[in-house]
């Protein structure tokens, strides 16, 4: 479909199939699980960034009172080198299996080196004290500029770099190398009237979900395996099980619980193999959840990233040449997600002559995870702020500036594939003419300084495998099984397509997420992939219980299925036969046994499709000068979002979007001692956006819809945290003519520039 | 360690508990009474996750100890709803899509029928202030705002 079309139930404001239970306390998150005879496991972790295991002994640990079974990594069995995809990143699942508990060497704060289950949390607790573990502390490396550096010490001394021809052989902590080249960079600089270079570095931050990562293992007697887990692909924890655990995939069954939020952060397996080895060990449930300190410390927050950008433009505004380095930190193995920032980074400019180069390092930090379009908001703080002092040069509006260099359909991508119909145009317009760009900013006065931000943003989004079922039960209510985790109204949206297609109310719908044992195959709910493709499954699926409800009229009428009519709009079904002859769905359903048995459908796809998605963002400051603390005062965030499936649930992951990329432009990092010890591992001191940090959000949903989808979806979930941090950091330059370029954009470092520049001075020690 | 009884008015219904005095009133709800609906978000009182009423004050429960509330009356999440149906913030934050994960929800809940009690026709800023204490990471807190003003309109008419 190209066209924007008007549906009867898709694009409304259903309440959702879980929302009951949600407000109930009744839903069941992954640490809600109380199993009879289950067991308690925590988690010995390091104390040390950098550290060699000299000695480990759990003896002591074993005898404590209430203790049932401990592990170290030599419980984990010896896996081979085997790179497994995680949605949005790519790992090597030995080196999974080492993040998960360390070997040898411990390589950041609070990597795991043990576990204990016993019969209460408090006893598994006391028992970790009675681990004995010797360490020889190690340099720790937190910088990333030092990693690279020939002095700092190597994590690991086998490793090589991955290169493009410019390895040299040595061991090194830059584990890969890339480049996308396109056109001539030279020629590109050459023909620019304005060129600006700028340096930006992102410091590490994380998801903030606010469940913790859990999971309960139950190994049967027959050597099968259940997991009780929140993540967001149940079939991907599923798969990282077996493996780590060198089980037959089919031995383990993994069951979704709701999940409490992931971001990115619950692709992957960090408990789950605990629980289950020492399941195996006890022959009892294990019952294991982090506390909000290890998620700090031992999840896969953001990579931290040193980028440099360089881009140039004609004075009319023309850019003629873009050329960046990012380097980004990976963690303690390798796999940040440096690839989609590099691909990202120019996403929304029509470019000849660019070159991306990225490098992938390893240091003493968590190994980095997913986060909300990996990479891309690290990548855009560069470009969006450097387009922002060349549209000053220019004497362009930054929307304007954005508007002559903005790509469409036919244009090729920075990175390569040739983009299909986007929305680019049309959000930078709807940006333009939103009642925010056409009200002035009010003056600034005193010590507060005003100013207004904008910057754009793009994400390629996703595909994949997924898997619905629809029954059909007796009384015409429908029971819709979904393989993708639901983390923000996704069975809604499913249950809005499925209503549409057989002309029924959501309502009738009672939606769940099926285990790995039910439901076919889904990937994870990541890459802003969920709607689309399980939305496709959805549609396919509610389309064959048309077909059958149109062969079971039939068969009521006794006349050919050709003669049956059914209007989606109205849910009535009509006889072409006889005009006097209306059935209704629920009547179909109704009969279903005496017309030839259930009616059931079970359809699964492997979509291709995924529209890329840009959104633009406009924000206002206010600077206080006395203390560099920055308040937001307004915020609009327009997006194409396709079409919006849910309305209230598009709305939802665009305004969640500005929430997370406030606090990451604003306060969120990771703040690491000289001894690489991570110093603010609590929600106190890791400070997220409260609800008195925000302003009211205002949303623009442009919908260009994806022709590559019957319902013209797009990912919406990722972009919108994209723009952001440019769009803040360009705000404040626009309040007190201060160019961050930095994150966080804190009151310490903002002040600092705020001295330096003259705007304000120190007041005058008093006694 | 040694345990000991004691007796928590659980949504009206006395209930005895054996608990160890180092047990949270958070895990005492979770682990022993196995009332999930009250959430854990960090366990040292900064997300709000775990809200609670305590003898009619608003509480973490994980900086409650279960001992403490021996004698004391606890109104968690799952004791909002009536046999008549949702309580008006209940229904408020299902109306208004005022969550996506949900797992702030119950905190939310109870910190806005707690807010709403003391305070029938808050500003923004006394939402905004009232329920600072409770984190939210999908939302953005837009829609909750909105939940919450359309629950304030609820209980005032109801009231």
């Amino acid at each position: 479909m190209a066209e924007k079309k008007q549906w009867r139930v898709v694009g409304t404001r259903s309440l959702r199939p879980d929302g009951m239970d949600k407000v109930t306390g009744q839903a069941k998150y992954g640490s809600d699980i109380n199993l009879p005879g289950m067991l308690y496991g925590r988690v010995l972790r390091s104390p040390h960034a950098h550290a060699r295991i000299v000695s480990l002994d759990m003896s002591e640990a074993a005898k404590m009172p209430g203790v049932r079974a401990v592990m170290t990594a030599a419980d984990l069995p010896d896996i081979a080198s085997k790179l497994q995809e995680l949605g949005e990143s790519v790992a090597d699942l030995r080196d999974e299996s080492h993040n998960i508990m360390a070997t040898g060497k411990v390589l950041y704060h609070g990597h795991a080196v043990a576990a204990v289950a016993a019969t209460s949390l408090h006893l598994a607790e006391e028992a970790l004290k009675a681990i004995k573990v010797e360490y020889e502390p190690l340099e720790p490396v937190i910088d990333v500029r030092y990693a690279m550096s020939d002095d700092a010490p190597l994590l690991d001394p086998a490793r090589k770099m991955r290169g493009i021809g410019d390895e040299d052989g040595k061991p090194s902590n830059i584990a890969q190398h890339f480049q996308n080249k396109r056109g001539d960079l030279d020629k590109g600089f050459a023909e620019a009237d304005y060129v600006v270079e700028r340096e930006f570095y992102n410091a590490t931050i994380h998801q903030g979900y606010i469940e913790p990562h859990n999971a309960t293992a139950q190994v049967h007697p027959d050597g099968r395996v259940t997991v009780w887990c929140s993540s967001q692909g149940h079939f991907g924890i599923r798969e990282e099980v077996a493996e780590v655990c060198k089980l037959p995939v089919g031995m383990v069954k993994v069951v979704p619980m709701e999940i409490g939020g992931g971001f990115g952060g619950k692709t992957k397996v960090y408990l789950e193999p605990l629980a289950v080895i020492m399941s195996q060990k006890t022959a009892r449930p294990v019952k294991m959840w982090m506390n909000r300190t290890e998620v700090l410390l031992a999840t896969g927050p953001n990579p931290g990233s040193l980028i440099k950008c360089k881009m140039g433009c004609k004075k009319d505004g023309t850019l003629t040449a873009a050329a960046a380095e990012l380097y980004f930190e990976a963690g303690a193995f390798p796999g940040s997600a440096v690839g989609a920032g590099a691909g990202t980074i120019f996403g929304p400019f029509k470019l000849e002559n660019m070159q991306v180069d990225g490098y992938d390092i390893v240091l003493n930090k968590p190994k980095s995870h997913a986060y909300r379009a990996p990479g891309a908001p690290n990548a855009a703080f560069a470009s969006e702020c450097v387009v922002d002092e060349l549209a000053e040069l220019c004497g362009l509006s930054p929307l304007d500036f954005r508007l002559k260099n903005a790509v469409k359909e036919g244009d090729r991508r920075a990175d390569g594939p040739v983009l299909p119909r986007i929305g680019l145009i049309e959000t930078l317009e709807a940006a333009k003419n939103s009642p925010h760009n056409n009200t002035k900013l009010a003056p600034s006065s005193g010590i507060k300084r005003r100013g207004r931000g904008v910057a754009s943003g793009f994400w390629f989004n996703g595909a994949g495998p997924a898997s619905v079922i629809l029954n059909v039960n007796a009384d015409g209510s429908l029971t819709q099984i979904s393989g993708s985790a639901d983390i923000g109204g996704n069975r809604a949206s499913l249950a809005n397509i499925v209503a549409e297609v057989l002309g029924i109310e959501p309502t009738d719908i009672r939606a769940q997420i099926g285990d790995t044992d039910t439901v076919g195959y889904t990937s994870v709910t990541g890459g802003s992939s969920a709607t689309h493709k399980s939305g496709l499954a959805a549609h396919e699926c509610a389309t064959k219980i048309k077909e059958e409800i149109i062969k079971r009229a039939a068969r009521i009428w006794e006349t050919d299925a050709e003669n049956v009519v059914y209007d989606d709009q109205s849910g009535a079904i009509t006889n072409k036969a006889d005009a006097e002859k209306k059935l209704t769905f629920k009547e179909v359903a109704r009969q279903a046994n005496r017309t030839g048995g259930p009616i059931t459908s079970e359809v699964s796809v492997n979509s291709g499709g995924a529209g890329p998605a840009f959104a633009v963002h406009i924000v206002d400051v206010e600077v206080d000068i006395e203390t560099g603390k920055v308040d937001v005062l307004r915020y609009t965030a327009a997006q194409d979002v396709g079409t919006a499936i849910h309305p209230d649930y598009v709305e939802g992951q665009l305004e969640g979007g500005i929430s997370q990329g406030v606090g990451w432009a604003l306060n969120e990092e990771y703040f690491y001692n000289k001894d690489g010890l991570l110093m603010n591992a609590s929600l106190l001191d890791y400070r997220m956006p409260t609800m008195l940090d925000l302003p009211k959000l205002e949303t623009i949903m442009v919908e260009v819809p994806n022709p590559a989808h019957p319902y013209g979806i797009r990912g919406v979930g990722e972009v919108c945290v994209v723009p952001p941090l440019a769009a803040v950091g360009n705000a404040i330059y626009n309040a007190t003519g201060i160019r961050l370029y930095n994150t966080p954009m804190n009151p310490p470092s903002l002040l600092s520039e705020i001295m330096k520049s003259g705007l304000a001075e120190l007041p005058e020690a008093s006694d | 360690m040694a345990k000991q009884i004691v007796q928590i008015t659980v949504n009206g219904e006395p209930t005895d508990v054996l608990v160890e005095p180092r047990d949270s009133l958070l895990e005492t709800l979770r682990e022993n009474l196995e009332m999930t609906g009250t959430k854990e978000g960090c366990n040292n009182g900064n997300c709000g996750a775990c809200s609670v009423m305590f003898d009619g004050r608003l509480v973490n429960s994980c900086l409650v100890l279960a001992v403490e509330a021996d004698g004391k009356e606890v109104t968690t999440v799952e004791g909002l709803a009536t046999s008549e149906g949702l309580h008006p913030v209940q229904q408020a934050f299902l109306d208004k899509a005022a969550f996506q994960c949900g797992v702030c929800t119950p905190g939310f809940l109870i910190a806005t029928k707690a807010l709403l009690e003391k305070h029938p026709n808050p500003s923004e800023h006394d939402v905004r202030y009232y329920l600072s204490g409770n984190l939210c990471r999908c939302t953005g807190y837009h829609k909750i705002l909105e939940a919450v003003n359309a629950a304030a309109e609820s209980m005032r008419e109801g009231a």
